[in-house]
């Protein structure tokens, strides 16, 4: 198999087509290691999960294992979780508390903050030879606690975080603000993990705005499954939106989310009618919300992928994912799901029951999402297949910069018409990624897209 | 030390081995109803105040796996806990044709072992209600070459209804942390 020097050649974006290679080669997928997960941000956990001193959670960032860590100083840390001496895993537990890690082969020690507390036979064996402060657990170039939420990098030259993140924080803000508009405030209450057969790429772009695949969820939506459904709503969730602009932002640095704008003046639509506490709780938060939002209020989340594997679900049901690469064919989804964490604890058992019926591979929604995810990848493996290109020619065009939507200015490249031009921005960069570009470039330098045509003419 | 043990405490008598014949062929009935598709007859095996639960189960630090080895039923995220109007939904979406995880159908087999009567209320000879525990394999094969292997614990209670078990509470442990399969769209 030949593969184009460069990634770039992958991504045909002009013509709005991309080699299935990117899903199924396995150069391609040693490439995105060493390249993508190394330099890009990426989501680790959340600060409810670790609230004590020397609490801990054990995550992933691409295919290694690190460690989320509060130190007894109270300071988040992120340890690549392997040892210094012969890379044992020096925290094999979930979660938990602690003041050491203990590495069970040779037993050396670190404390919280990564650094060696001991190493046996110090003095008779290592003193004069051994360093202990250049020994420490390999800890992450950047950290970065966004609302509750730890994001990481192992580039030092990355940009910081918010500028990474650019016009898609008040998307990803909306699924980690209060229901009620408060900044922040959410709480973790179980994370999903499981492997399937498929490229994480299928899952990152699913999430990036994909409402064209709708159709496969037509057996949830026929039956209804979602939060009034006690009251013969069908589908999968309740329609907030149905008044609403949906719009399809794709971002400079590779994000991309779909969201949606309430029209001014617009009406309440009920919501949680299964039961009548919930749906008054739920009024009461919207009714709040607009009043500490204004008109900001009228805007909306759905979903969204911040790059490169971080997806998020904004209200029903709501969750942030990691997509982990595990191969060129298999990923480990993460579903960390969310509620307000001061959320009376009524309506938290009302949204887990709901999340749990909904999301990842016991939920009734996603279980045809993985199915669609595997077969693709398979099917895309044989060598006729991969001569054939993916179409991502929908909605070509149909985009424009910073448009005004029912009254709010709504920044990016922006659709109002489903289209798959986030997943072209997506890969666009992706490619400038696998091809060691520098960051101004993986910040969208260059990209004609955001350029304002004014200043271009 | 594992919270999810009951230890057997009733008289292995007669009335015992009767009353836990009794259950193996309730058991028996709801894997062959599930593995032949009967799933709307399988609804029927179920109390109307079903909780259907499985936990996720975490690696945690010896002498601690009694309070935090599994998700739990009044709080958090687990891989099921509900109500029977849920499995009932999850038959539906089966039922609807174009639910894709299971169209076309897998092919499963239930099997059920080591089935133990823990508890028989008021006792073993007139029994209206058991507490059970018994070990499943469950085999799922779908479309061509997409196997799993579901291996782990489950823990009943039974109740009797007009002269029929049902499915009060489940409790299923599943012998796996991270999920090793893509869904969990069979029955437990």
């Amino acid at each position: 198999m030949t593969h184009p020097s460069k990634a770039a050649d992958f991504v045909d974006w002009r013509r709005g087509q991309i080699s299935r290679e990117i899903y199924v080669s396995e150069d391609v997928y040693r490439r995105e290691l060493e390249t993508l997960f190394t330099r890009a941000w990426l989501f680790v956990g959340h600060e409810s999960q670790i609230p004590n001193p020397g609490d801990f959670f054990t995550s992933r960032m691409g295919e290694e294992s690190v460690i989320l860590v509060r130190d007894k100083a109270g300071v988040i840390h992120v340890l690549l979780n392997s040892c210094r001496h012969r890379g044992m895993k020096v925290c094999r537990y979930e979660s938990g508390n602690t003041s050491l890690f203990t590495c069970p082969y040779h037993s050396w020690t670190y404390t919280t903050d990564g650094r060696i507390r001991g190493i046996p036979l110090y003095k008779a064996l290592y003193e004069g030879n051994l360093n202990r402060d250049e020994w420490s657990l390999v800890e992450v170039a950047k950290l970065h606690n966004y609302k509750g939420t730890i994001w990481a990098t192992w580039d030092p030259d990355a940009p910081d975080f918010l500028t990474y993140l650019g016009d898609a924080k008040i998307h990803l803000d909306q699924a980690l603000d209060c229901r009620d508009g408060r900044p922040g405030g959410s709480e973790v209450i179980g994370v999903h993990k499981w492997v399937f057969p498929a490229n994480w790429k299928f899952a990152a772009e699913n999430f990036l705005g994909d409402t064209y695949h709708n159709p496969s969820h037509r057996s949830v939506d026929m039956i209804g499954i979602g939060p009034s459904a006690l009251e013969g709503v069908k589908g999968r969730r309740d329609n907030e939106l149905e008044q609403a602009q949906h719009v399809w932002c794709s971002f400079p640095a590779g994000h991309g989310v779909h969201s949606a704008v309430q029209p001014e003046g617009y009406e309440f639509v009920d919501q949680f009618k299964n039961d009548p506490e919930i749906a008054d709780y739920f009024r009461y938060c919207h009714e709040e919300r607009k009043r500490r939002l204004g008109e900001d209020a009228r805007f909306l989340p759905f979903v969204g992928t911040i790059f490169p594997n971080t997806s998020y679900h904004g209200r029903q049901p709501r969750s942030l994912c990691s997509w982990h690469p595990h191969s060129a064919n298999e990923t480990e989804g993460w579903r960390f799901f969310l509620v307000d964490a001061d959320a009376p604890t009524k309506i938290k058992d009302f949204l887990r029951t709901y999340y749990m019926r909904y999301s990842g591979p016991a939920g009734m929604t996603e279980q045809d999402d993985m199915e669609n995810w595997l077969y693709a990848t398979k099917a895309s493996m044989g060598t006729i297949a991969r001569r054939h290109n993916f179409n991502y020619t929908q909605s070509m065009g149909a985009s424009e910069l910073n448009p005004v939507v029912n009254g709010i200015e709504v920044r990016g490249d922006v659709s109002q018409q489903v289209t798959e031009h986030m997943a072209v921005g997506f890969y666009r960069r992706w490619a400038q990624y696998l091809d060691q570009e520098p960051w101004d470039v993986l910040m969208g330098k260059g990209d004609e897209r955001f350029t304002p045509k004014a200043a271009a003419e | 030390m594992d919270a999810t043990v009951e230890t057997p405490r009733i008289l292995r008598d007669d009335a015992y081995y009767t009353l836990r014949r009794e259950i193996e062929e309730f058991y028996y009935d709801e894997a062959e109803c599930i593995d032949t598709r009967r799933f709307t007859e399988w609804l029927d095996m179920l109390h109307e105040d079903l909780r259907y639960f499985m936990p996720m189960r975490h690696n945690v630090k010896f002498g601690q796996h009694a309070e935090r080895e599994n998700t739990r039923e009044d709080e958090g995220i687990s891989w099921f806990n509900e109500d029977k109007w849920t499995v009932t939904k999850r038959v539906e979406q089966i039922l609807t044709g174009v639910h894709y995880a299971e169209e076309p159908l897998s092919r499963t087999t239930h099997m059920i072992t080591n089935v133990q009567v823990l508890q028989a209320l008021p006792d073993a000879a007139s029994a209206q209600e058991v507490h059970t525990s018994c070990r499943f394999h469950t085999y799922l094969n779908r479309v061509e070459y997409e196997t799993y292997n579901f291996v782990g614990k489950r823990y009943d209670r039974l109740v009797r209804v007009d002269g029929d078990w049902k499915v009060r509470h489940r409790k299923i442990l599943l012998d796996q942390n991270i999920l090793q399969a893509k869904n969990l769209s069979t029955f437990f």
